[in-house]
């Protein structure tokens, strides 16, 4: 491969100067970014190693109720962190249905917040792409697209984000805290994934130097817990990336809907929260023409980017049977298929 | 391999003979202690890395490569291009015998299909030479890529697989539709598939004057040899290669292909030693894949249920430059009874590397068109498609009207029912549900393969201490090679397997043919088999013609062998031992050569197959429309099983490939580019431990007197056939959707169900 400088940074404001610098890049467990270095996708000039930056790999419950998640917590042992799961039960559902066992061990949660699109001309370097190389064009457009994005998406690029986490994050109103050449800001995950427009090469709202440091959720996410859910419909039962996944979450009070939260992944750049289709649900009984009506509002914007019309069909029943499932209630642990259709068959074993 | 100490594996108890016990592969420890050197494991001194720059279009032209910049790179040693290669000593597109396929290494500037060598780059590290791969930044003249199974104007082969009529004809098969009462036509599609053995290709090689070192993975010891040798102009006897160990092969390591010849030439090209290793998109081109397919079935049956005609039409495609023709249409001559059969192919060409065998050529594409078409006309029927099944069972071989060597079927259908608790099936389809809602659905599949036969030769000696050797270049592609070859020469020296030193895996030990066909084990077996036999002969024929010996006048045929010594067959207390007989000889061994060869006299007057019958259970959604295979059942009757334990495996390989054929794997092309766009184990989908929980095998007893001495038929491939079926006729009994496109996708579920 290209060859590049690494350096590895004893502080986070040293990290951030280096990374500032043009041609830089941050090298957390490397599980997305290695791939694309070795593709020749991305051919940064220097990286910035941030695993051994101190302090960013704890989980810590502040005193307001929240959690505080360290940009270097590995996703196996946030998963695994028991009173996190049992606070917010479809993160954790969510982050054990992604990749495989060995994956989740190394990889951190900032990394899978900005791991990159799987769309396969991003990757394929012969190929046209307006993420890859601005104002190239789109190869998945007219081309084997039957995954990419239903959703938010813009003639110069059709790609979705990949990830699991992304998706309970966004519905349970997650901040992410950000170093930059300006010092500590923060910023709504929703808000951290950016939709193509015009300018698909920026995935994201950081600018060069940008250094996630933390993630949090508030504690008014905690309400959710005991009727949360991720649903991921994937082309094998695991070690696959979502076809549409969904996570839902609600706070019921007297057996009906105080509050709703909705988002789906796999159908646009970003993990795409659906404030209508929650407040369609405020209030009412959790039934299943609610549910149905809260679906249908889900996806009214969405139209196929090519081969791919039934995603918005599969993602109105995944929307229906996550909120199905949701109201049900949390089940008692995790199931040993997460996020799995199969999950509620006896005798699995965890995967 | 003296290198290799198998013996060391921990010992079983034994009841009588070698061949039949559930040995564990000997290469185990090896394998767990990371001491099993593959071929890319070996670093001779002074080695250079080769990696191969691969072309981005599938048709057309290189007009550039930059040279300057890859060699300005550090640590790159050479740019080997068409303009700078070491000579061949023959034109590689010419086919010098049926088994030899064209190849690119760099003979010019043409582009015949994505992922094509088009220069291979020398450095002193993996990573220059990558980079330095990188940095050529090639240009092209593309010309529009030809993709799938509409890409040009059809035609019909001259034959198909290896050597097989194109077209093949029994009975009046319009008569027999016409008469039908139940017609079914229906289309069939499969996908191009890729081998993906675990092991990338890979060589290691060092000329030392006119001597050529290499360590290759093969699945063809002296094959390979003979290709090497004529290409680059050597005499057989200078070539040595090592190839104790594949990674799978699957078919892609059986022939050359073009990458090791690469690494040959870039090792003559630098004069120093050179490995060059396939990354895994690599592996998508040039080292051959399972070649998509369009199959249509039409098939009559009377109101009995009785099948009157199959028509079976495969369209598949080749490369613009090479012939091999997925023999798909193959699968309908051996399995039902009917009175008439048609089968038939045509092809188009497409900008792809040459379609090659891959495990069950033909079996595995035709059998799930196949096993999909009888279901259908099972339910037009009404009937139960395994009593359709049995009803059609096949007592002669229905293409040729010759009879089966043997066929323990009908007690694969039976075991295998009982096992899986096929009576409680519903007959109706989306009538069957788990505890939680799921769908779930019961398809049963027959599986078939021909128990073929290659020819093979194995040398034996017994050593003055009454131990045995026994030499075969075989070759272990992790289906326990080492082992059962062991079990056998054990056997065919009467000794004890720990009493036998096994050679094998490289090319200097006598010939073992391919391991190809699933015929590896009974062809290499019976050369062992027979060497051993006559190593036995000529120390019989020592003591009993010796005075002095207790075996003295029994005559050769008086003899038996066993735990090391000859007894008189006629009075078993009389006997003496190897060592005892080669020591009064003074001889430090005796050594004999045996052959394995086909009887072309059995071979005419019977067919010969293995048989079983797969049944699968699979869970489907009824909303989501995401399937899994929850229990799959396979019995099957392969005649002699030398190695239980080995087999099983083998089989629950194949099973799994199986239901990955009907489910998961699918190599996707860009229509426009000819691009493969999922050539990587993230997104080429095969099943993962969660996709197939339950598996059960039985092997149905089977004694086979004509297939070959020893009654083997072979396990390797027959493990798909079948399986991939039954997964597809259960997906359609959970969900009463009949998909026809493999593999089965969400979205033709969903829109459905
Ligand atoms: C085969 C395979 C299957 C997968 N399947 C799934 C799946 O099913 N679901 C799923 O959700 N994910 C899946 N993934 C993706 C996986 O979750 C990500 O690769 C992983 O989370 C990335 O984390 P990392 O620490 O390795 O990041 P890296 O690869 O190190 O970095 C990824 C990107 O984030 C940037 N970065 C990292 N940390 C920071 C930081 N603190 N601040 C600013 N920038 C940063 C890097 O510069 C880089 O651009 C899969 C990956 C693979 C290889
Ligand atoms: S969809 Fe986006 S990422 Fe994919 S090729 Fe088009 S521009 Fe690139």
């Amino acid at each position: 491969m290209k060859q590049f400088d690494y350096v590895r940074p004893a502080t986070i404001a040293e990290a951030v100067a280096a990374a500032a610098q043009p041609g830089s890049a941050y090298l957390a467990a490397g599980t997305n970014l290695l791939d694309l270095m070795k593709g020749g996708i991305s051919r940064p000039d220097r990286l910035v190693d941030v695993t051994r930056l101190p302090g960013l790999d704890r989980v810590e419950y502040p005193a307001d109720g929240g959690v505080r998640i360290g940009a270097l917590v590995r996703n196996a042992d946030l998963a695994h962190d028991a009173d996190f799961a049992r606070a917010y039960p479809a993160v954790a559902e969510a982050l054990l249905s992604g990749a495989s066992a060995q994956l989740r061990n190394a990889a951190t949660v900032g990394g899978n917040l900005l791991q990159r699109t799987r769309c396969a001309y991003f990757y394929d370097t012969a190929s046209r792409c307006n993420k890859r190389e601005a104002g190239s064009g789109c190869d998945a457009r007219g081309g084997e697209n039957r995954l990419h994005a239903v959703l938010g998406r813009s003639e110069g690029c059709i790609a979705t984000h990949p990830s699991d986490f992304c998706v309970p994050l966004v519905a349970l109103d997650a901040i992410v805290e950000i170093e930059g050449k300006g010092g500590r800001r923060e910023l709504p995950l929703e808000e951290l994934h950016r939709l193509p427009g015009d300018a698909p090469e920026r995935d994201s709202a950081l600018s060069p130097g940008d250094l996630i440091v933390a993630l949090r959720l508030p504690a008014a996410a905690r309400g959710f817990a005991a009727h949360a859910r991720y649903l991921k419909v994937r082309e094998r039962t695991s070690y696959a990336f979502a076809v549409v996944s969904a996570a839902a979450a609600l706070r019921l009070e007297n057996g009906k809907i105080a509050e709703a939260r909705l988002a789906l992944g796999g159908v646009a750049a970003k993990p795409w929260r659906v404030r209508a289709a929650e407040q369609v649900l405020t209030g009412a009984a959790p039934t299943a023409a609610g549910f149905l009506e809260s679906a249908q509002l889900a996806l009214s914007g969405a139209k196929p980017s090519g081969e791919n019309a039934f995603k918005i069909e599969l993602a109105r029943r995944i929307v229906v049977r996550g909120l199905t499932s949701a109201a049900a209630g949390t089940p008692e642990r995790i199931p040993a298929l997460p996020a799995s259709p199969f999950a509620s068959v006896s005798g699995a074993l965890h995967v | 391999m003296s290198e290799l100490n198998l013996t060391t594996a921990p010992a079983h108890v034994r009841h009588g003979s070698n061949i039949g016990q559930p040995l564990t592969r000997r290469d185990g420890v090896l394998k767990v202690k990371g001491q099993a050197t593959y071929a890319a494991d070996n670093h001779p001194s002074g080695m250079l890395f080769a990696v191969i720059a691969a072309s981005s279009i599938a048709r057309g032209r290189v007009t550039s490569l930059d040279v300057a910049a890859a060699k300005r790179h550090p640590g790159v040693v050479e740019v080997m291009t068409s303009s700078n290669k070491p000579p061949l000593a023959i034109d590689p597109e010419i086919k010098t015998n049926p088994f030899v396929f064209r190849m690119e290494c760099l003979q010019n500037d043409e582009v015949r299909y994505a992922n094509q060598p088009i220069a291979v780059v020398i450095a002193q590290s993996l990573e220059a030479a990558t980079e330095g791969a990188a940095l050529l930044a090639p240009r092209y003249e593309t010309l529009p890529a030809r993709v799938g199974l509409d890409a040009g104007e059809a035609y019909v082969p001259p034959v198909v697989g290896v050597g097989s009529p194109t077209v093949n004809e029994h009975g009046d098969v319009e008569a027999g539709l016409a008469s039908a009462s139940q017609q079914i036509d229906a289309t069939y599609e499969t996908p191009p598939q890729y081998h993906n053995a675990m092991e990338p290709h890979a060589i290691v090689v060092a000329w030392d004057g006119d001597r050529l070192s290499i360590d290759m993975p093969t699945q063809g010891l002296i094959l390979s040899r003979a290709r090497i040798a004529e290409l680059f102009g050597l005499p057989h006897e200078n070539i040595h290669i090592r190839s104790p160990f594949l990674g799978g092969g699957f078919g892609s390591k059986g022939l050359m292909g073009g990458p090791p010849v690469l690494g040959i030439m870039a090792a003559k090209l630098v004069g120093k030693p050179v490995k060059l290793v396939l990354r895994r998109e690599q592996m998508y081109g040039p080292v051959g894949h399972r070649a998509p397919t369009r199959q249509r079935l039409r098939l009559g049956a009377d109101g009995e249920g009785h099948l009157t005609a199959i028509d079976h039409h495969a369209r598949t495609v080749s490369s613009s430059y090479d012939d091999f023709y997925e023999p798909a249409a193959g699968a309908s001559h051996t399995l039902y009874a009917s009175p008439a059969i048609r089968t038939t192919h045509d092809a188009v060409r497409v900008d792809t590397g040459t379609p090659l065998f891959m495990r069950a050529p033909g079996e595995a594409t035709g059998s799930i068109a196949l096993e999909s078409a009888i279901d259908e006309m099972a339910f037009a029927c009404g009937m139960d498609p395994l009593a359709f099944r049995l009803k059609n069972y096949a007592e002669v071989e229905p293409i040729t009207g010759k009879p089966f060597s043997s066929k323990a079927l009908r007690a694969c259908y039976e075991q295998g029912a009982a096992r899986f608790g096929w009576s409680k099936r519903k007959l109706a389809p989306r009538d069957m549900r788990d505890e939680a809602g799921l769908l779930v659905g019961w398809g049963v599949g027959t599986a078939t393969f021909p128990a073929m036969m290659f020819q093979a030769e194995a040398r034996a000696a017994i050593r003055s201490d009454g131990s045995g050797v026994m030499e075969i270049g075989a070759h272990d592609m992790g289906q326990g090679a080492w082992t059962a070859f062991a079990q056998i020469a054990a056997d065919g020296l009467g000794l004890d397997v720990d009493r036998v030193e096994f050679r094998s895996g490289h090319s200097g030990l006598p010939d073992a043919g391919i391991a190809g066909g699933s015929a590896h084990t009974a062809t290499a077996g019976a050369a062992i088999h027979n060497a051993g036999a006559a190593v036995i002969a000529k120390l019989a024929d020592l003591a009993t013609r010796d005075q002095r010996s207790p075996l003295f006048g029994a005559g050769n045929t008086g003899v038996v062998a066993r735990d090391g010594k000859l007894f008189r067959r006629d009075d078993e207390s009389r006997g003496e031992s190897y060592a005892d007989i080669l020591a009064r000889a003074g001889l430090a061994e005796v050594e004999a050569r045996g052959m394995g060869t086909p009887n072309p006299t059995a071979q005419a007057d019977y067919a010969m197959h293995a048989h079983g019958a797969v049944f699968a259970e699979v869970k489907v959604d009824p909303e989501l429309g995401q399937v899994r295979v929850t229990r799959m059942v396979g019995a099957f009757a392969a005649g002699r099983i030398v190695n239980p334990h080995l087999v099983k495996s083998q089989l629950f390989g194949g099973m799994i490939w199986g239901a990955s054929f009907a489910l998961h794997e699918e190599a996707i092309t860009d229509r426009r580019t000819g691009r493969i766009m999922n050539a990587n184990l993230g997104e080429y989908h095969i099943p993962v431990n969660a996709d197939v929980p339950s598996l059960d095998v039985l092997t149905v007893e089977e004694h086979d007197p004509h297939v070959n001495a020893l009654g083997i038929k072979g396990v390797g491939e027959i493990g798909i056939t079948g399986s991939a079926g039954a997964v597809a006729n259960a997906v359609w009994h959970a969900t009463g959707v009949r998909v026809r496109r493999f593999p089965i996708r969400i979205e033709e579920l969903l829109m459905e169900l």
